[in-house]
């Protein structure tokens, strides 16, 4: 059958600079290099390129540049090329369509329209090459009242808490979707930043079992991997009710890619297909939902904070509400942004709300009911950049879940291609060789620094604020102003506009 | 079991002083889930084998996530609460005189769960490994998503009717009902068998599930005697009665068509 869909990208090689060295062939494990009848002749096919500037990167004469297709179709404003080559694609295959990385469309983003405050003149800004500034967290359930002996002393009824030395964790990818040594970058990157990193649903490797203070073990509705040696492995575990980049609907990873070590961590045998239910089938309502909750507190006897992680919906507020009375010690939200290794595209790109509304009105309505210390509030969903950091902790985060950050700080080149499982950068993938590109020592170390410069420049931001300590500025909305934005924007935000 | 009790300011502390031995009887009354629980923990810790809870009122999460070195037997007398034995590892039996409610044996991994009783909602949900006999019924969503993994393969006896979405999302592990079953028994099921005593094929099947006679139970008479004998039912009378075998149907699974985008 004829493909209708003309290539996206075009790969442009310069003649004059090709030595013909063969590196592009090798590397591509879409193939879209070849060496035409073992002469040094390299062409290429742009119909399998997924411009993830593997070739381009490593060609060592800078032959190669990857472009945007000028060929194009008749587009106009309500069909546009991606619209059409969706509609191709489907009237091909009859199939869902199915994507990676996070939602890519045009929505607003609401961290790019909030400014951020500085001192002048009335109250001085904090050097922070000079001054102490803290950063750290610490994330769980704060008591209700004081305890004390009858001499007075007090008596610790502290709930179990997560220090963190910044606001900032990995969040969950599993095993499986990422690869082995994506895994060990996460977690050795972890250990040595005084954070932590999420197994996601597939699992603890008995590798990892060692960074075991630094991992948060998820337990999701396909409990796959899950049983009382896992619970106590972490820090805390996380109930995976929903994500943003897929509400709503459970995962299904094809027996094909359940092989040797993934199946082992997932304790389900080679071969057979690993479906997640898209509800928890023993939750139906916030009263099965602390049912849940408090098994899992039992079974680690009250040692682990338990993380309730949803997807920013439409009614948020009163879920989180519900979660917060659920005895859960900490709710994560993931906003509509949030990234993933495979969702369908129509559910990524069109279902939730965006992160930074939600949790204004989350942390708004906890605070109105007189319940926001039952929990502490993690968000995710595109935290793109330290700024994004100090904005959301100004709405209310305690602290945030970076997945595609983190994953970019790995080399991860968001080609959105991760669902097909030929990562060339040796992250979304299984297959031996392409997984071992990914070097954990270097991995580790590029997030170490990535987090480390983020660490910086939220200190800096915090200083000019006048403001040292994180804590502080938790919740201070009166931080931020917003440009742009309508009344009822500014409302939900709960921040003044910019000139107020 | 002694209970030391102890003020701090208006706070009233309980410590539990297990003696060390091979049995203990315990009295679940008055007590919430978090002391009983305590206790149980107790007394497995300094090694008692046996131990008997009296008047189980609805406590909740009872052994959830025990696992014993050596066998140990837990025997509850009354009705044990929600999520019974969840996350259960291996070592321990736990044996209900009385009714239970609703999630038991969430998430187990191994280990025995006996019901003289009823059994309420999701039961089984998600199991891995070990067994659960209830004598009688059981509610809706019973063993729904249940997997089994290498020497780990969860069984499910039910003696009484069970309620609809029976097996729902299959995915290994056996499932026996010896009485009727309601509708969309195996919905997505994936692997896993089901085995309904039954004259008459269940109705509301879905697709992906084919329901035939079974012509030979000898991968389930092993838990059908055990049935018997924790039961005092006779297995052979059971055995002789028609049982129909549902499989996943390997010509329409249980999986969307995609195309990447």
């Amino acid at each position: 059958m004829i493909n209708y869909i003309y290539p996206e990208y075009e790969i442009i090689r310069n003649p004059d600079k090709c030595i013909s060295c063969g590196v592009c062939v090798r590397q591509c494990a879409n193939e879209v290099h070849e060496n035409i009848n073992k002469t040094n002749k390299v062409i290429c096919d742009d119909s399998k390129c997924v411009n993830c500037h593997r070739c381009a990167v490593l060609c060592p004469t800078r032959a190669i540049k990857i472009v945007k297709s000028g060929n194009t179709y008749r587009e106009n404003a309500n069909w546009n090329c991606k619209t059409i080559d969706e509609i191709y694609k489907q009237a091909q295959s009859g199939g869902v369509l199915l994507s990676g990385m996070g939602n890519p469309e045009n929505y607003p983003v609401y961290f790019d329209k909030i400014l951020l405050n500085a001192s002048q003149v009335t109250n001085p800004s904090i050097d922070p090459l000079r001054e102490p500034m803290e950063t750290r967290v610490f994330l769980g359930k704060r008591p209700d009242d004081i305890m004390r002996e009858s001499n007075g002393k007090l008596i610790n009824n502290l709930p179990p808490q997560l220090p963190l030395s910044m606001p900032i964790m990995f969040s969950a990818m599993s095993y499986g979707s990422i690869s082995y040594n994506a895994h060990e970058s996460l977690a050795r990157a972890a250990a040595q930043l005084g954070i932590l990193y999420n197994t996601g649903e597939g699992g603890l490797h008995e590798d990892f079992s060692k960074y075991g203070k630094n991992t948060i073990v998820q337990v999701a509705s396909g409990r796959f991997g899950v049983h009382v040696g896992y619970l106590n492995a972490g820090a805390a575990v996380e109930i995976k009710m929903g994500q943003g980049a897929k509400p709503g609907i459970g995962g299904h990873l094809p027996g094909t890619k359940i092989v040797g070590d993934i199946s082992r961590t997932r304790m389900i045998p080679e071969g057979s297909d690993a479906i997640s239910p898209a509800p928890h089938h023993d939750i139906y309502s916030i009263e099965d939902l602390r049912q849940l909750v408090f098994s899992l507190k039992e079974a680690t006897q009250y040692k682990k904070p338990v993380i309730v992680k949803i997807a920013a919906v439409h009614n948020i507020t009163a879920i989180a509400s519900g979660i917060a009375r659920s005895g859960a010690d900490i709710i994560a939200i993931d906003g509509f942004r949030g990234g993933t290794g495979a969702a369908p595209t129509r559910i990524r790109d069109n279902v939730g709300i965006p992160i930074e509304l939600a949790l204004a009105s989350v942390d708004k309505r906890l605070r109105d009911e007189g319940i926001r210390r039952n929990v502490s509030i993690v968000v995710g969903g595109s935290i793109r950049s330290s700024a994004d950091i100090v904005k959301a902790v100004a709405l209310g985060a305690d602290c945030v879940y970076i997945g595609s950050s983190a994953l970019m700080a790995m080399g991860c080149h968001l080609c959105r291609n991760c669902h097909a499982g030929r990562c060339n950068w040796g992250i979304a993938t299984q297959v031996p060789e392409l997984v071992k590109r990914l070097n954990p020592d270097i991995g580790s170390k590029r997030l170490v620094n990535l987090l480390t410069a983020w660490r910086h420049e939220i200190k800096e931001m915090m200083g000019l604020m006048g403001i040292n300590s994180i804590e502080t500025l938790k919740g201070n909305r009166l931080m931020l102003r917003g440009v742009g934005l309508n009344e009822k924007e500014l409302q939900i935000l709960g921040i003044k506009h910019a000139g107020e | 079991m002694k209970v030391k009790s102890y003020k701090w300011g208006r706070h009233t502390f309980k410590v539990h002083l297990c003696r060390k031995g091979t049995s203990e009887n315990m009295k679940a009354k008055g007590l919430d889930f978090k002391q009983l629980n305590e206790q149980i923990r107790a007394c497995v810790r300094v090694g008692n084998k046996n131990i008997k809870i009296d008047d189980c009122c609805g406590q909740r999460f009872i052994c959830s996530g025990f696992s014993a070195e050596t066998p140990t037997q837990i025997t509850i007398n009354g009705t044990p609460g929600n999520a019974l034995g969840a996350y259960l590892d291996g070592g321990c039996t736990i044996t209900v005189n009385g009714n239970a409610q609703d999630a038991v044996g969430d998430t187990m991994n191994d280990g025995k769960i006996i019901i003289h009783g009823n059994a309420g909602d999701a039961l089984g949900y998600s199991m891995r490994g070990g067994s659960i006999f209830v004598k009688g019924d059981a509610g809706y969503r019973a063993g729904v998503h249940a997997k089994e993994y290498k020497d780990k393969k969860p069984v499910i006896v039910i003696g009484g009717k069970v309620g609809s979405f029976l097996g729902e999302y299959l995915a290994g592990g056996l499932l026996i009902a010896l009485g009727s079953v309601g509708g969309f028994t195996g919905t997505g099921m994936h692997g896993g068998k089901i085995y309904i005593r039954t004259s008459e094929p269940p109705k509301n099947l879905s697709a992906q599930v084919i329901a035939t006679i079974a012509e030979n139970l000898d991968e389930i008479r092993p838990y059908i005697v055990e049935f018997a004998k924790h039961f005092g039912a006779n297995a052979q009378e059971i055995l002789k009665a028609q049982f129909y075998v549902l499989k996943p149907n390997a010509k329409n699974p249980y999986k969307q068509l995609y195309v990447m985008n």
